[in-house]
């Protein structure tokens, strides 16, 4: 394999965002099967240091591997572009859409794709218009249950499920504890599953949906980063027309949002088979217990070798 | 090797379609291999949030860690080099199960400045004084007995207790320490309905989390419902020498021998990375803590109890206490003016004499645990009430530390957090929530040992 085109590989992880925990796993784990590739790698966190140690590499590619805040909202690779350096991943305005799901989820619905009722409200439109009359309006528009989520998080945090009018006002109060914006959406009930599209050559790819089974039934912070709490089934056990809708879900809206190189689409399947989408992802976790490293491996291929050749990849579009 | 992504995809309708391998995988082959006691250890959420507290735009008030900095340590790196040069065959070597005798001597000596009077002979030296709870806990529980400790108690404690199975039964606490009334209560009922109590564990120094310290009265009412109904006391000092404002007071161990079984540590008037603790237990409880440390451990670290002893040999260890607390002294200090001159109505705290924490209790219908993830955005963070209690208590409460900041980081702290709590009391009022407060179970929910 020729990798003597671009110099050391800057994984970068960490950062200030409330998934801090969750990209430094993600950021080991790449960085880990990058030198399992035998490729050079550097690890960074987003600090004061970042631009200087970057300025004192020769042809460095970076990889952000960063969940929330800044390295998802494209304010990162707004930088990298300032800076001129390489990387892997959307750029920043795709990734400003995609994470706010209040931007995302209308351009998706915009587009065809099948998404959840939403509403999207910021806090100060409760205080100014009476929180009373907002919940019973929601409650009329939506419907129970409903989902409750920041508009911009990411691992489930801050998320809840609400079955009643009287359970809103805590729900919103925790999605506003991470963010000055909340968005409603109906609860859609069927089969959790993760699509995960990679685009190597200008053309997006889906690979095999994986299908979530939570013990508890909630795949919550804790399902989502604790090994053994929750059931990973590759393929998807759904039917071969409805893996087909999920590939073309996921594809359709990775493209849709512009996005890049690597995205995770997340969908509900309902019981009679229409898959819903509920995010797409444009930095997806790369953690041991993620579903981007499990839909490679079931895809029959090597996580280290994807992570390589997407960072060619961002390397051949800098050079070309 | 190259990655082909094609060379599993299919055509179907148009749409590239995987033919992929079936897996079906809970990421841990172990998973239903684990023992009852491992229930419930998993990923926290909440802990998760304090990953950003050793960043520097953040102040942290969570951890627990002491300052160090003003150690000597360019006259400590000579000393250790020379006890390498020296020692360092006996430093190096496996050592005895109860703790080096020399090492046992110095212990005696620093225990005598809270008028605990022992022999070398009942001391176990352990792996932090943490070690000495995990090993008193695993001699006298047995699954489904029952450890009274305060309410709330050490977060650290209460994962031991979890770990050997055992209930924790809180009993309240007020300004004064321990409630002796509640205390007797919870131990006559449980008793009643046949359940094994086998000690209260009890921090009567600077309590951690609330830094409040039992009265001397309140020692001489405890030890005498532990006479009256011959209970063993665990008493946990790491914080006791480390006064602020008055000379010590007599530990529990002071006044009773028999009833009390006192845990030390060097991790506050020395430093946490040695990880040297101990035990002075009455000599049945000693053999058996001695053997299950050989059991645990071989011995306690050895070069750890070299150099320490070699600390307090060569060094005015009592001068360096002085030190720490004046240093302690005015970030007590600062805590407590910021406290004053940021926290909203309705907000009150403990005033704590000594140790490292203050115990904050919220404005009505404030949750503490639901409010972190917003404190986090203003680079803010403190530890949850919740974490200090078994039974899902203390929403309300958070614990703020002010053993690690400076002075002018734990005023700006405090600035911050009070901006969090009035941001987040004007949306409780848009919102009109109730004040019941909510239970929150997490075992997990405490901030690592490193977390500043």
């Amino acid at each position: 394999m020729n990798s003597s085109s671009h110099g050391p590989i800057v994984v970068l992880a960490g950062g200030l965002s409330h998934e801090r925990e969750v990209s430094l796993r993600s950021g080991r784990r790449v960085a880990q099967a990058l030198r399992d590739q035998g490729r050079e790698v550097v690890e960074s966190d987003v600090n004061p240091g970042l631009i200087d140690l970057l300025g004192s590499l020769e042809r460095p590619v970076a990889f952000p591997v960063l969940h929330g805040g800044v390295g998802e909202d494209g304010g990162l690779q707004q930088v990298l572009t300032l800076l001129g350096v390489p990387y892997v991943g959307s750029e920043p305005a795709a990734c400003r859409r995609s994470f706010n799901k209040a931007v995302a989820g209308p351009l998706a619905a915009q587009a065809g794709l099948a998404r959840p009722r939403q509403a999207a409200l910021p806090h100060d439109m409760f205080r100014e218009l009476g929180a009373a009359h907002l919940v019973q309006a929601l409650g009329d528009r939506i419907g129970y249950p409903m989902m409750v989520k920041p508009a911009r998080s990411g691992s489930a945090l801050g998320c809840s499920r609400v079955d009643t009018a009287e359970a809103v006002p805590s729900a919103m109060v925790g999605a506003y504890a991470y963010g000055d914006l909340a968005v409603v959406e109906e609860f859609v009930e069927g089969t959790e599953v993760a699509v995960t599209v990679v685009e190597l050559d200008g053309r997006p790819e889906p690979l095999p949906a994986v299908e979530i089974r939570p013990n508890s039934g909630i795949y919550d912070y804790t399902a989502r980063y604790t090994a053994g709490e929750t059931r990973f089934i590759t393929p998807a056990e759904v039917p071969d027309e409805v893996a087909a809708a999920c590939a073309a879900l996921a594809v359709a809206a990775h493209t849709v949002l512009g996005l890049r190189d690597l995205s995770r689409a997340d969908i509900i399947v309902r019981p009679d088979g229409t898959p819903v989408l509920i995010e797409t992802n444009s930095a997806p976790g790369m953690t041991e217990t993620s579903l981007v490293p499990l839909a490679v491996e079931a895809a029959g291929d090597d996580f280290g070798l994807l992570c390589a050749r997407l960072v060619d990849n961002a390397w051949a579009r800098h050079a070309g | 090797m190259e990655f082909h992504p094609r060379r599993w995809v299919r055509q179907a309708g148009g749409v590239s379609l995987p033919e992929p391998s079936r897996r079906d995988t809970r990421l841990d082959s172990y998973v239903d291999a684990y023992a009852e006691r491992t229930h419930g250890l998993q990923v926290s959420a909440v802990r998760a949030l304090f990953a950003v507290a050793n960043r520097p735009e953040v102040v942290s008030l969570a951890g627990g860690m002491p300052n160090i900095t003003d150690l000597p340590r360019e006259a400590l790196a000579k000393a250790v080099d020379r006890l390498i040069t020296d020692r360092g065959t006996q430093a190096m070597q496996y050592g005895s199960g109860q703790g080096e005798p020399f090492m046992r001597d110095r212990i005696v000596e620093v225990m005598a400045e809270e008028d605990v009077h022992a022999h070398a002979d009942d001391v176990v030296v352990t792996c932090g004084s943490q070690q000495a709870l995990d090993l008193v806990t695993r001699v006298f529980c047995d699954p489904g007995d029952v450890v009274l400790a305060e309410g709330p108690s050490y977060v650290g404690a209460l994962g031991t207790f979890h770990a050997y199975q055992c209930e924790v039964v809180h009993i309240g606490m007020d300004d004064e320490g321990i409630d002796p009334v509640a205390l007797r209560v919870a131990l006559v009922s449980l008793r009643a309905a046949g359940r094994r109590v086998k000690f209260l564990y009890t921090i009567p120094n600077f309590q951690n989390p609330t830094g409040v310290t039992q009265t001397l009265r309140r020692r001489h009412e405890v030890i005498a419902i532990a006479r009256e109904y011959d209970l063993l006391i665990v008493e946990d000092n790491p914080y006791g020498l480390l006064t602020l404002d008055a000379e010590p007071l007599p530990a529990l161990r002071s006044l009773d021998a028999d009833h009390v079984l006192y845990l030390g540590s060097f991790s506050k008037i020395f430093a946490p990375g040695f990880r040297v603790g101990w035990a002075l237990a009455p000599h049945a409880v000693r053999e058996k803590l001695v053997l299950t440390q050989e059991a645990a451990t071989l011995c306690p670290p050895v070069f750890s109890q070299f150099a320490i002893a070699t600390y307090l040999d060569e060094f005015d260890w009592r001068a360096q206490i002085d030190v720490f607390r004046g240093m302690y002294r005015e970030r007590r200090d600062a805590m407590m003016s910021g406290l004053t001159q940021h926290m909203p109505e309705g907000t009150t705290w403990t005033h704590p004499t000594g140790g490292f924490f203050v115990w904050v209790t919220l404005p009505e219908g404030l949750d503490s645990q639901a409010m972190l993830p917003r404190a986090v955005n203003a680079r803010v963070a403190y530890t949850t009430g919740t974490a200090f209690y078994a039974d899902g208590l203390g929403s309300r409460n958070m614990r703020l530390s002010f053993c690690f900041p400076t002075p002018e980081r734990i005023l700006e702290g405090t600035r911050r957090l009070g901006e969090v709590m009035e941001q987040e009391l004007q949306l409780h009022r848009t919102f009109g929530l109730g004040s019941e407060p909510l239970r929150h179970h997490d075992l997990t929910a405490g901030p690592a040992p490193d977390i500043s």
